[in-house]
């Protein structure tokens, strides 16, 4: 039994295993074991070119462009202008004089980062992962102390392979039970965000326990870390077990052999210890979550899909007058009257893709509900693959020919429409059901409307025309 | 880097929770480069309409806070993405300060590292100098990261905390490479010790 006073967290854990200096400030610097890199990366190699500096540890730094290559063709003539160009050729050349491994656009690999590091065995249990996009948080679905960090720490991180934080608080998300039919992991991570607020985790790492997140697949709790920061959490992490090595085993970078053997036993004591402190705790029923959907500018604003668009007029709770003036703003933008029901909201685009859901059970969980019917009419209805090799193993199973026997269009992997900065956006006023994070103002293209759902939930959003609950279709 | 000691400065109210770093800069400007500047992109599409003319709605285009050099805000101000070009849009406008009662935490470290400081203060606090930053537009603020207080007109001094090594790095405008290259002896015995 572990005595109350060494009882750690799994963050604990993992934290103090890459702790190089603690300040007389009590400011850590953090040994990070994996740099992941994308377009963004530009401006942090400027900063290492002007002092003259290398990157550390070239073999520990993975580069994959995404965020402004085309969803139309994988080549350089196909990405849309001379600016986003010079983001992508400027992420080949600097991998390729730096001497670090980088899944280009020609290569089967390519895709977006956090699909693509648990994908090839780059994430794994224990780590200390950083990459200059916030929904790095992904990769604590591994095991992994996984956060998002700007480009000065980018800078750091590849000149010296270390960034200084504060040791962050901890949050014990449990969450218990079977999730109903229709319901996913975007689904908890909605109603998490709805139940806690946008800031309802800041300055913390979230730990997800329970027997739901057990339950859960790798994908699922990609996609529910992956939204942690959309509840200002510094990371989420789940401990690392069986579903966590069969999910690791045989990935192109993971370790082999009696490394493997060596690792594992290691990966086996990463774990919260009985009797841990936490300095917060939630709990969610699963059986009591159903199909989410947003209907507001932040990702806090989500309710079940049975629910009501809310009134600035009606019951705001304690919130008060700033609340009112908020929801009557932000009905105003999201061109939505109060109290209508959120399934007689008409929509215009669906994007089924991203960080968050553009893996293979995402896909195949859209399929299913596409399979045999058609998008409407109206709708114009993509689906933008996580990464090459999740595109490949779709259309191995035949999910390209059910999206566009349906009316979807099938297209190349990349960020795409989630931040709309490949050239592929929301246009004025159209609005969209978006399987990506952020339902902010503009998000997806200037004054575009976004309604963040789960994959299942956009492909019927765009076979209905409308947002739609799934559960009418399975 | 710039040292921040202390600032007077005309202060900007902006009396909303949540503001994201799309609004502060939204995404189809990440791609400009960082010598050419940013401070045109600040709140690009709150400030500019589509023909980019200023919207004479929003506080930083009306006469009194024009070259404002603090910005007041409700919670959790600079959440969403961690694109540092959101503080180099809001440092290369003249902004040095931000106060809120809570703050993204990427944005925020971003902000040490450019040598912005994000004090934070309990709502009743800034409710009031909203209050007060709405009666006398273009009334200044005055920070002090030395004393650790904010002076507000006839207003009480409001007293902060902030983390030791944040105000050591902006008091001392520590570039954080150069400061960190330092521990390279320490970085190598840790690889030598626990990374293979």
């Amino acid at each position: 039994m572990v005595s109350e006073t060494l009882a750690r967290t799994l963050f604990e854990k993992i934290w103090s295993a890459h702790e190089v200096v603690r300040d007389d400030t009590g400011q850590s610097l953090l040994y990070i074991d994996r740099n992941l890199i994308h377009e963004g990366s530009r401006n942090p190699f400027q900063v290492l070119a002007a002092k003259n500096l290398p990157v550390r540890r070239p073999d520990r730094t993975f580069a994959t462009p995404d965020h402004y290559t085309p969803t139309s063709g994988r080549t350089l003539d196909d990405v849309d202008g001379p600016e986003r160009r010079d983001m992508v050729t400027s992420l080949t050349n600097n991998t390729r004089r730096e001497g670090i491994t980088m899944f280009g656009m020609d290569d089967p690999r390519h895709g977006i980062t956090h699909v693509v590091g648990p994908e090839q065995g780059l994430s794994l249990p224990g780590m200390t992962i950083v990459c200059g996009d916030s929904h790095t948080s992904t990769h604590g679905a591994l095991g992994a102390l996984a956060f998002g960090v700007g480009a000065s720490d980018v800078a750091l991180a590849l000149a010296t392979q270390t960034v200084w934080q504060r040791m962050p608080r901890t949050l014990r998300v449990s969450i218990n039970g079977a999730l109903g039919p229709g319901v996913a992991a975007k689904d908890v991570a909605l109603a998490l965000i709805a139940q806690i607020g946008a800031a309802g985790a800041t300055g913390h790492v979230i730990e997800y326990t329970g027997t739901t997140i057990a339950g859960m697949s790798m994908e699922g709790r990609l996609t529910l870390c992956n939204l942690s920061i959309e509840a200002g959490a510094r990371a989420g992490i789940i401990a690392p077990d069986e579903t966590t090595f069969a999910y690791v085993a045989g990935r192109p970078f993971a370790p082999r052999g009696e490394e493997w053997t060596r690792r594992l036993a290691e990966w086996r004591g990463l774990f919260s210890d009985p009797g841990a402190r936490f300095d917060a705790e939630v709990s969610l029923d699963a059986a009591a979550i159903v199909p989410m959907v947003t209907w507001g500018n932040s990702v806090e604003d989500a309710l079940p899909i049975t629910g009501r668009v809310p009134d600035p007029a009606g019951d705001v709770g304690a919130a008060g007058a700033e609340r009112r003036a908020v929801i009557a703003s932000t009905l105003d933008y999201m061109g939505l009257r109060p109290g209508e029901l959120l399934a007689d909201v008409a929509i215009d685009y669906a994007f089924i893709g991203s960080c968050t859901n553009g893996r293979i059970e995402d896909l195949r969980a859209a399929a299913a509900v596409a399979k045999g019917r058609h998008v409407a009419p109206a709708v114009r209805a993509l689906v933008v693959p996580g990464s090459g090799l999740v595109k490949s193993a779709a259309e191995a199973e035949g999910l390209d020919r059910v999206f566009l026997d349906a009316g979807f269009e099938w297209r190349e992997a990349a960020c795409s429409m989630c931040l709309a900065t490949n050239g592929d956006t929301v246009p004025p006023g159209a609005r969209c059901a978006s399987t990506s994070n952020r339902n902010f103002v503009g998000r997806q293209g200037p004054e575009s409307r976004t309604h963040l759902m789960s994959p299942a939930m956009a492909a019927a959003a765009a076979i209905a025309g409308r947002l739609t609950d799934v559960r009418e279709f399975i | 880097m710039q040292p921040f000691v202390r600032l007077d400065a005309i202060a900007l109210p902006m009396a909303a929770s949540n503001v994201n770093t799309d609004q502060i800069i939204p995404a189809r400007f990440l791609r400009k480069q960082r010598a050419d500047g940013f401070a045109q992109y600040l709140f690009h599409d709150l400030r500019f309409d589509e023909a980019d003319k200023e919207i004479a709605g929003f506080a930083l285009n009306q006469g009194p806070y024009r070259g404002a050099g603090i910005i007041v805000a409700r919670k959790n101000f600079g959440c969403g993405s961690s694109r540092e070009m959101a503080v180099w849009a809001i440092a290369d406008y003249g902004i040095r300060a931000v106060i809120a009662p809570s703050f993204g935490d990427i944005f925020f470290n971003n902000c040490v590292r450019n040598g912005v400081l994000c004090v934070v203060l309990p709502e009743a606090a800034v409710e009031g100098m909203l209050v007060l930053l709405d009666a006398q537009p273009g009334a200044t603020l005055s920070v002090d990261l030395e004393r650790q207080v904010v002076h507000a007109g006839s207003a009480e001094d409001y007293a902060f905390d902030v983390d030791p090594f944040n105000r050591k790095c902006l008091l001392q405008g520590l570039d954080s490479v150069d400061y960190t290259l330092q521990f390279t002896d320490r970085i190598a015995e840790y690889e030598a010790r626990e990374v293979p």
